[in-house]
C-alpha cells in the first residue's frame, strides 16, 4: 500500500526549536506560562495572554481523535484529523497505519514518529 | 453609532460566463462594473470608492482602479477575508459613507478557476508563510477535507445524517433549474447526492459547490444619491462580521463565526431571524449551510439537519427559501469565492426581481452571508440584512 509523502515542512528561527525536539522524539506542547495554559499551535509568544514567557510540556503522545476524514479521490488516500492530546489541546495531524475505514471520532490514538520528504521526524498518529 | 440605514444597494451585477477562456481577469472585473452600474444609473465617474479581495490581479485596488479607469475614487479597501469579502465590503462602504467619505461605492470580484484547470477543492491548499503552515498544511489539508472534518464532528455531536445535508443540495437544485444561466440545472434527489461519489467523507460530490469563471459588482451609495436614481430602494439595516480559529487549539468544528455576525447584524437591524423572508447562505459545501443556519438562529444548534429536511429550504415549499439562484452549489461560486452572488440574489429578491418562480412574495426583508477562508481552521464571517423601503 503506498502511503501519501508527507511534504517537508517549512521551518523558521521561531519554530526550528519545536522541530529540533521533533528530530529528538519529543513532541512539545507550547505552555504560557504567565497562566499555566498549553496552546496550539507552537509559536513564541502565547495567543492566550500575548505573554512571550512560553514553556514547553513534553506531550504523552496519547490522543482521541476529535474529528477526521479521509480524501478518497486522492491518490494515494490519506485521512487527516485533529487529534485531542490527553494534555488537552486539539492539535491537526495523520491518521496513519490503518484501515482507513475504520478510523472514527473518539477513537485513542498514539503518536508515531513519521519522516517528512527532506527526512525530518513529523508526528503523526495512528490507532492505540 | 449604527449603520442602520446608512447605505443603500443601488446597482448589482453577475457576469454571465461559467467558463470564460477567452476574457481576462481583469476583463470580467470591468464588465461587472459596467453592469453594476449601469443597473444603478450611474457612471465610472461617479464612483468615489472601490472595494476588492484577493481575487484581485497585481495590487489589489491600485492595478484595478487604473485598468478599470475610476478617476474620481477617495477611499479604498482590499480586506480579503476569502469567500465572505464582498458581503464584508458592503459593511465597510456603509461605514465610509456614514463617516462622510464616499458616495459611490463599487465592489467587484472576478476569477476563472475552470478556465486555468484548478482542482481546487481537493489539491493541497498552500498559504506559503502562514505561521499554521507546518502545523497544518504539511498534513495535506484541502479545501474539502477541511469542511469535512466539520460535518463529521456535527454529526457524532447532533446525530445529523448525509440524507440532511443532502437536502440543501435538492433545494439549490429546484431553485437553479429556473436560472439559464446556472451551470447545473438538474433537479437532484436526495439520493442522488447521498449515491455521488465519497470524496472526503462524509462530503459526497453533490455536496461540494461548483468551480465556476465569472465575476459580478455591487454598488453602495449614499442615501442622498439613492433618492436621485430610478432603482428600488433597497437599504442597509444591519450589518456584523467575525473572525474564527482553532482558538490556540482549543478547536471546535460545529459552529462558524455567524455565532457572532449574525447577533450583530440582527441587533443592529433591530429584527428577529423569525423576521427574514429570504436568505443568501454561503454555500461551499451542504454542511457550511447547515452550521450557518444554525449559528444565524433560524434553528437551535444542532436542529440544523431536521430544519433543513424536506424541502424547508425551496422557495414556495419552505420556511426559509435559501439561494434562489441555484447558490454555490448549482449556480456559481466565481473565483471560488461565493459571497458576492449572495448579495445579488438578496437583492434581486428584495427588489422583487428574481426568477419568478422562486421570487418570495412581500420580500421585503432579506439577509446574505458569508463565509471566507476555511470552517476548518479559520474564516472570515460577515451577514447583512437588506430592507426595502
Amino acid at each position: 500500500m503506498t502511503v501519501r509523502q508527507i511534504p517537508a515542512p517549512p521551518i523558521n528561527p521561531e519554530t526550528q526549536e519545536w522541530w529540533e525536539a521533533c528530530t529528538a522524539g519529543k513532541f512539545l506542547i507550547p505552555k504560557d506560562n504567565s497562566n499555566g495554559k498549553l496552546f496550539w499551535y507552537p509559536r513564541k509568544n502565547s495567543p492566550l495572554t500575548g505573554s512571550s514567557d512560553i514553556g514547553w510540556v513534553e506531550a504523552s503522545g496519547k490522543g482521541t481523535i476529535y474529528s477526521h476524514s479521509t480524501l478518497w479521490r486522492a491518490d494515494p488516500n490519506y485521512c487527516i484529523a485533529y487529534i485531542t492530546l490527553d494534555e488537552g489541546v486539539t492539535v491537526m495531524s495523520n491518521i496513519v497505519d490503518c484501515k482507513f475505514e475504520d478510523v472514527h471520532i473518539g477513537q485513542k490514538v498514539n503518536l508515531v514518529w513519521k519522516d517528512a520528504a527532506d527526512g525530518q521526524k513529523v508526528a503523526c498518529f495512528t490507532p492505540a | 453609532m449604527s449603520l442602520k440605514g446608512s447605505a443603500y444597494i443601488a446597482g448589482i451585477f453577475e457576469h454571465p460566463v461559467r467558463k470564460a477562456p477567452h476574457l481576462s481577469t481583469p476583463q470580467i472585473h470591468m464588465e461587472s462594473a459596467i453592469g453594476a452600474l449601469a443597473d444603478a444609473g450611474l457612471t465610472l465617474q461617479d464612483v468615489d470608492a472601490y472595494y476588492c479581495a484577493g481575487d484581485a490581479p497585481g495590487l489589489g485596488p491600485l492595478s484595478m482602479i487604473e485598468y478599470i479607469g475610476l478617476p474620481n475614487v477617495r477611499h479604498m479597501d482590499s480586506t480579503d477575508v476569502g469567500g465572505s469579502s464582498y458581503v464584508l465590503h458592503v459593511e465597510h462602504a456603509a461605514a465610509a459613507i456614514q463617516a462622510g467619505k464616499a458616495k459611490v461605492c463599487l465592489i467587484t470580484l472576478a476569477g476563472r478557476p475552470n478556465s486555468e484547470g484548478q482542482a481546487t477543492g481537493t489539491a493541497a491548499r498552500a498559504f506559503t508563510g502562514a505561521p499554521d503552515e507546518g502545523f497544518e498544511q504539511i498534513f495535506g489539508t484541502t479545501v474539502v477535507n477541511m469542511y469535512a472534518m466539520c460535518a463529521q464532528r456535527h454529526m457524532y455531536e447532533y446525530g445529523t445524517t448525509s440524507e440532511q445535508l443532502a437536502w440543501i443540495k435538492v433545494a439549490a437544485s429546484h431553485h437553479a433549474q429556473h436560472n439559464e444561466h446556472a451551470l447545473l440545472r438538474k433537479v437532484v434527489t436526495v439520493e442522488d447526492v447521498v449515491n455521488s461519489p465519497m470524496i472526503a467523507d462524509p462530503l459526497h460530490r453533490l455536496d461540494c459547490c461548483v468551480i465556476t469563471d465569472g465575476g459580478g459588482a455591487i454598488v453602495v451609495v449614499a442615501p442622498e444619491v439613492m433618492k436621485s436614481l430610478s432603482r428600488p430602494k433597497i437599504k442597509l439595516l444591519g450589518a456584523g462580521e467575525s473572525p474564527k480559529n482553532i482558538l490556540g487549539g482549543n478547536v471546535d468544528l460545529t459552529y462558524t463565526g455567524a455565532r457572532w455576525s449574525g447577533p450583530q447584524a440582527f441587533e443592529e437591524a433591530g429584527v428577529k431571524p423569525s423576521d427574514i423572508k429570504y436568505a443568501s447562505i454561503y454555500d461551499s459545501f451542504t454542511i457550511t449551510v447547515l452550521e450557518q443556519i444554525e449559528d444565524l438562529g433560524f434553528c437551535e444548534k444542532g436542529k440544523g439537519g431536521a430544519f433543513v429536511s424536506d424541502g424547508n429550504l425551496i422557495s414556495g415549499v419552505g420556511k426559509l427559501p435559501f439561494n434562489t439562484d441555484g447558490g454555490g452549489l448549482c449556480n456559481n461560486h466565481p473565483a471560488n469565492r461565493g459571497g458576492l452572488t449572495k448579495v445579488l440574489e438578496a437583492v434581486r429578491q428584495a427588489r422583487g426581481e428574481a426568477h419568478p418562480a422562486v421570487q418570495v412574495p412581500n420580500c421585503d426583508l432579506v439577509l446574505a452571508h458569508g463565509t471566507g477562508g476555511s470552517l476548518g481552521t479559520r474564516h472570515g464571517s460577515a451577514t447583512i440584512i437588506l430592507e426595502r423601503e
